[in-house]
């Protein structure tokens, strides 16, 4: 286990925090493929030893979460014409400071999990919870489609850094059909999008409201 | 014979290429019960030959897969007859898109069967999502935008918590040093072994990831906008086949926490989930005034009898496995029955539909006969398989349970037959007998075939289905 792991899954939280905080939908989305890009570089580390496959893992991840995923995103932004989330349900300064405890109650959830000798005292495990309970803060309390789509995305980081365990364990081939799966959700929920914005000539999600009892 | 788990599932997806490149906008959905007979024919021929099933990597015919393997590829074999004749209703349209992904969910869903691995089953089912949501858009409005929009969202984070609980199981044994491989006759083996935390917080992740997709309360928010807006063949598929794939996934992680001895912990979760789908279905039916959205609170109802019967284990699993076949056969039956009332309407509000059965004999009777099936009424299968499950809640002395399992399919009749016999009675609105839509063979027959085969499940069942279901209610309880 290297060093670098803890300095970087910090640097993840604090992006966490600031796509929280920002209003302007295309910040959110850059900071979401940096934070992407930083994970991409974790299967590298957590190897004992150099391998060619953790590579193929590291460069797939960090061409997709870092540089097409937020580029379709923004693309999509670019052809609904938005610019800003309005003001979301729970405001930008509150759902920091949730994100920001969501950081201490992850700490106290990890401690009750039993640990292996070898992931002793790393903040793989905090850091992945708190991840997946800031991408459902976003999931929940943002109105606009490209928003909740970021709110997802966040959701599959946090469970990318838990897999950072299961590095040696899990089969290549999984890994890729992760992979795969969140490509073609991402690309099918953008047409997706699309074509809400074409229907309602919005990205609101609260205009989303035919269906209801 | 390694070729047939890779034909059962390949076969489709070819099919699903084909019908990409065919121009034929008429003959283009003849693939579809095409595939469908020769998926069938393929699925029995393996369910005869036990030689065929043998294992290829980490593809596993295990018992309940049997099962689930002929309901889907029966579900799909009369659906795809159906789909010929609603295509042809829709001749206007571009089925492309519509054919090639029924064709491929069919093949993803084979695949889900067979994947005894749990990450290739996580990934096979999140591409049942994918594959799903373009079937549910099919009619562009926005009403079915919105539907397709809440599906994807809400099942992509379901999925996305199922795929954490699979790294927490992995990590319950990469804990205790186990060679942590993903495969569930390796997670069986060492069951007893496995970090008892973990354990319990990877099943509680996986029972709301993937019970999000069976549409367990409260994670069934998708399941009326998709199923009501979705054209009635998809929501029979998706009733009467996706669930079930999402069933056997809770089911099998169910079998290890049994193997791990922790069947009181996992069985009393799926009972307490079991009786709050039926109560929250419950509420929502009673007064339900739009006929899919009803069926769609019908298939809450349902996925929270087959969890609850598997919490009871014993009888109430045997009862559960029985009930996912009778369920399917039945719901085929009114999705179907539902989609033929909806087009001569041109509504599926009951505000407009009246008198079907005098505005289409057959699918009016049939919706009707659907109802009383479904609601657990003699002589049809889902009574036998409702009342195995009481039984076993009364002999196992869980009185509250059954009770209550009671209280809530006595309140689902009654809401549910005012809907239904609001629908069927009465006299045809004078707007709807301007709609030239009539009952026709390909959109007929197939319902009766379904009808048919939930009233055999009722009166007699056949052989070879009770070994299926006795072996993999005995197989649950083991230990490989």
């Amino acid at each position: 286990m290297s060093s670098l792991i803890d300095p970087i899954l910090v640097a993840v939280l604090l992006l966490n925090i600031f796509a929280l905080g920002n209003s302007r939908i295309t910040s959110v989305i850059r900071v979401i493929g940096a934070q992407g890009g930083l994970l991409g570089v974790l299967p590298l580390l957590v190897q004992e030893h150099f391998g060619l496959l953790p590579l193929l893992v590291s460069i797939l991840t960090v061409a997709l979460k870092g540089l097409i995923i937020p580029f379709m995103l923004l693309r999509a932004m670019r052809e609904a014409q938005i610019r800003r989330e309005v003001e979301p349900s729970v405001g930008f300064l509150p759902s920091m400071i949730l994100g920001a405890l969501s950081i201490g109650f992850s700490v106290l959830l990890a401690q009750e999990l039993p640990m292996a000798k070898a992931h002793l005292g790393l903040l793989l495990v905090p850091s992945s919870l708190s991840t997946v309970l800031v991408g459902f803060i976003m999931l929940t309390t943002r109105y606009k489609a490209i928003s909740q789509v970021v709110g997802y995305l966040i959701l599959e980081n946090g469970i990318f850094i838990f897999g950072m365990l299961l590095v040696e364990a899990m089969p290549l081939m999984v890994e890729l059909g992760v992979l795969l799966d969140l490509f073609v959700g991402i690309f099918v929920i953008t047409i997706i999008v699309n074509h809400i914005n074409e229907a309602f000539s919005s990205l609101d999600t609260r205009k989303l409201s035919a269906l209801k009892e | 014979m390694i070729a047939m788990a890779f034909a059962l599932i390949l076969f489709p997806i070819l099919m699903a290429g084909v019908a990409m490149a065919l121009p034929g906008n008429r003959t283009r959905p003849w693939l579809l019960p095409l595939t469908g007979v020769v998926h069938l024919v393929l699925t029995l021929w393996t369910l005869a030959k036990p030689e065929l099933q043998a294992p290829v990597g980490w593809l596993v015919l295990d018992p309940p897969g049997r099962l689930i393997l002929l309901v889907i590829s029966l579900m799909f074999f009369l659906s795809g007859f159906y789909a010929v004749g609603y295509l042809r209703y829709r001749g206007e349209w571009s089925n492309r898109t519509f054919t090639s992904c029924l064709l491929a969910f069919l093949g993803v869903m084979t695949l889900v069967v067979w994947s005894h691995h749990l990450g290739l089953m996580w990934v096979a089912i999140e591409a049942t999502s994918l594959l799903t949501a373009p079937l549910i858009y099919f009619n562009r409005t926005p009403r079915s935008i919105e539907a397709t929009w809440k599906y994807l969202l809400v099942c992509s984070v379901g999925i996305a918590l199922a795929l954490l609980g699979s790294f927490f199981l992995a990590y319950a044994s990469l804990h205790e040093g186990l060679d942590s491989s993903l495969l569930f006759e390796d997670l069986l083996h060492h069951a007893p072994r496995l970090s008892k935390p973990w354990l319990h917080t990877a099943f509680v992740l996986l029972l709301v990831g993937y019970g999000t997709k069976m549409g367990l309360a409260p994670m069934h928010t998708w399941k009326p906008d998709a199923y009501g807006e979705a054209p009635g063949v998809v929501g029979a598929l998706l009733a009467g086949g996706l669930t079930n794939c999402a069933f056997l996934a809770v089911l099998r992680i169910y079998h290890v926490t049994v193997a791990a001895g922790e069947q009181a912990y996992s069985g009393r979760l799926l009972i307490f989930m079991g009786l709050l789908s039926m109560v929250v279905a419950g509420i929502f039916m009673v007064g339900q005034r739009d006929l899919k959205r009803m069926l769609a609170y019908s298939s809450v109802e349902h996925m929270g009898i087959l969890v609850l019967g598997l919490g009871m284990g014993g009888l109430g699993t045997w009862g559960a496995l029985l009930h996912l076949l009778n369920n399917a056969m039945t719901k085929g039956v009114l999705f179907l029955s539902a989609g033929n009332i909806r087009r001569a309407y041109d509504s599926k509000s009951i505000a407009e539909v009246t008198g079907a059965m005098r505005r289409l004999p057959l699918s009016g009777t049939l919706f009707l006969f659907g109802f009383i099936a479904i609601t657990g009424s003699p002589p049809f299968g889902p009574f036998v398989s409702e009342f195995t499950i009481v039984t076993a809640a009364f002999q196992s002395g869980r009185y509250v349970t059954g009770g209550l399992f009671l209280l809530f399919l006595l309140v689902i009749f009654l809401g549910m037959g005012g809907t239904v016999l609001a629908a069927v009675q009465g006299r045809p609105s004078g707007r709807s007998r301007l709609i030239p839509y009539r009952d026709t063979f390909l959109t007929g027959a197939p319902v009766a075939v379904f009808m048919a085969l939930s009233l055999l499940l009722g009166l007699w069942i056949p052989g070879p289905i009770r070994a299926l279901v006795d072996q993999a209610a005995h197989y649950l309880e083991t230990r490989p």
